[in-house]
């Protein structure tokens, strides 16, 4: 007997201008699991991601949580949801106005009705986690990108979050940066936690990824553990994809 | 010196106008507090609202905007009457001036907030904010930083255009500066005099505008100078 996924996805379509952009999208994900998106820029990724917590809404799909339906036309339901689905994006989308430790718990106070104290004491913490405890008080403009992208981080966990959706988390990075938003995400994967990342860190995703899902035009075309699609004998699209990457 | 004799100077002249200028005060102050927090309103639902709120909005702005002031503030005091509705002098023009501002700030905020990147948006309802929620903490703080050197200049412009309250009999500034020069056929010192007022309190109003600025400063934020 299989246990509820965390997050079970099925046939997420979504048209935008008369193009199909998802086409019958279907994927689940345990506890504990790091799926990994790849795909060609325009394949339908952060779409994917973005229909999944409906900042985008998709035309049809059922989208589960521990099992329960979402019921997107619920504002308090949708907000429930959101809650406990985290979302990294590529350009971290850290709030301008606020400093990183009031970008962590704004949140928590607003949301979570979280009193001040007890909210900023968490976002402490929180940051501390990614190893930022000491930028608590600089503003977004102050902090490098792999730092703006770590609090962004720290400001998903803070929620308690059951599963992260990560979109190209490291792509809009300078590569020295990469590196430590990497590390933390490795961290959480180690911890248990469950995510859904896009990402063409390749190297990351094979030593990590429980599971590749190759997309394609709106539809993942291929999937599997990274060694059935990887191996040096596979001839998959995924690792003819990779090929061109590492050129 | 003749322009400006001690006695008419010192008996008519600065105890007429000290008090204009507070009833000009009385005016302009809460008519610059009612009419930002308005416009705020009202540029909120000009870019989150229903269809029918944002049209209401921009038909509201579209109105107050393009009618003169002193039109507006005699419909009001002359005109609401007809339809059972009577204010005083004061009343009237402190709610003329509001709604009118409200009107201008309005347009400042709008463009503001259509300033702020989509992805604070999306960022906000991500971590599970309702939409007036996510508007309320993460838009309009950010808005209201842009918009506010625009905003500073309606109240800069407020300051100006209350002097048109003597239209409705609200004796401020301006409307005691014409009483007594005509009392007295004094109308170059009397003037001068409104003139060097409302330059004081445009001034004055300037610089707690930038004062407050530079304390809603945030590093890297919006225009850095
Ligand atoms: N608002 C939109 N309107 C129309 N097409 C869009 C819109 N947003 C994205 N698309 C299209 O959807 C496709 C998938 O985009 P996206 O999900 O960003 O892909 P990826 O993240 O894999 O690069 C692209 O072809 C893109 O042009
Ligand atoms: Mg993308």
């Amino acid at each position: 007997m299989m246990e509820t996924p965390v997050l079970c996805i099925e046939n997420i379509t979504l048209t935008l201008g008369g193009r199909k952009i998802l086409d019958q999208v279907c994927l689940d994900i345990q506890r504990g699991e790091l799926k990994v998106l790849i795909g060609p820029s325009g394949a339908g990724k952060s779409s994917l991601l973005q229909c999944i917590n409906h900042l985008v809404r998709p035309d049809s799909g059922i989208i589960r949580l521990e099992g329960e339906k979402l019921d997107a036309a619920n504002t308090r339901a949708l907000c429930s949801f959101r809650t406990h689905v985290g979302m990294i994006f590529q350009d971290f989308n850290l709030f301008d106005h606020l400093s990183a430790e009031e970008n962590v718990a704004i949140a928590l106070r607003k949301v979570r009705g979280f009193p001040r104290r007890a909210a900023l004491d968490r976002a402490l913490e929180e940051l501390g986690r990614v190893g930022l405890a000491r930028y608590a008080a600089l503003y977004p403009a102050q902090l490098s990108g792999g730092q703006k992208q770590r609090v962004a981080i720290a400001r998903a966990l803070a929620m308690d979050p059951k599963v992260i959706l990560l979109d190209e988390p490291t792509s809009a990075l300078d590569p020295e940066l990469v590196g430590e938003v990497l590390a933390v995400i490795r961290e959480l994967a180690k911890a248990g936690m469950t995510m859904l990342m896009a990402t063409h860190q390749m190297d990351f995703a094979r030593a990590l990824a429980n599971e590749i899902l190759f997309m394609e035009h709106g539809v993942i075309v291929e999937r599997g553990t990274p060694e059935e699609l990887l191996r040096p004998d596979a001839v998959t699209r995924t690792r003819d994809f990779c090929a061109k990457l590492v050129v | 010196m003749t322009l400006f004799g001690n006695e008419f100077l010192l008996n008519e002249l600065l105890p007429t106008l000290n008090k204009g200028l507070w009833i000009s005060l009385m005016l302009i102050v809460p008519s610059a507090v009612l009419g930002f927090l308005a416009g705020v309103f009202l540029g909120v639902i000009r870019v989150f609202g229903t269809r029918r709120t944002r049209w209401a909005g921009d038909a509201y702005t579209a109105i107050f905007r393009g009618v003169p002031l002193a039109i507006q503030l005699m419909l009001i005091y002359f005109g609401l009457p007809n339809l059972g509705i009577s204010l005083d002098p004061y009343p009237a023009a402190v709610c003329s001036f509001t709604l009118c501002s409200a009107a201008y700030h309005s347009e400042y905020i709008r463009g503001s907030l259509l300033a702020i990147r989509q992805g604070q948006m999306k960022a906000a309802l991500a971590l599970g904010f309702n939409t007036p929620q996510a508007a309320l903490w993460i838009i309009v703080p950010q808005a209201a930083r842009l918009a506010l050197p625009g905003c500073g200049n309606e109240i800069i412009y407020l300051i100006k255009y209350s002097s048109l309250a003597y239209l409705v009999t609200c004796m401020e500034l301006t409307g005691q500066g014409k009483l007594l020069a005509a009392l007295y056929f004094r109308f170059t010192e009397v003037f001068l005099g409104v003139g060097l007022y409302y330059l004081t309190l445009v001034t004055l109003t300037g610089w707690l505008l930038r004062r407050l600025e530079q304390k809603l400063r945030i590093p890297g934020f919006g225009l850095e100078v």
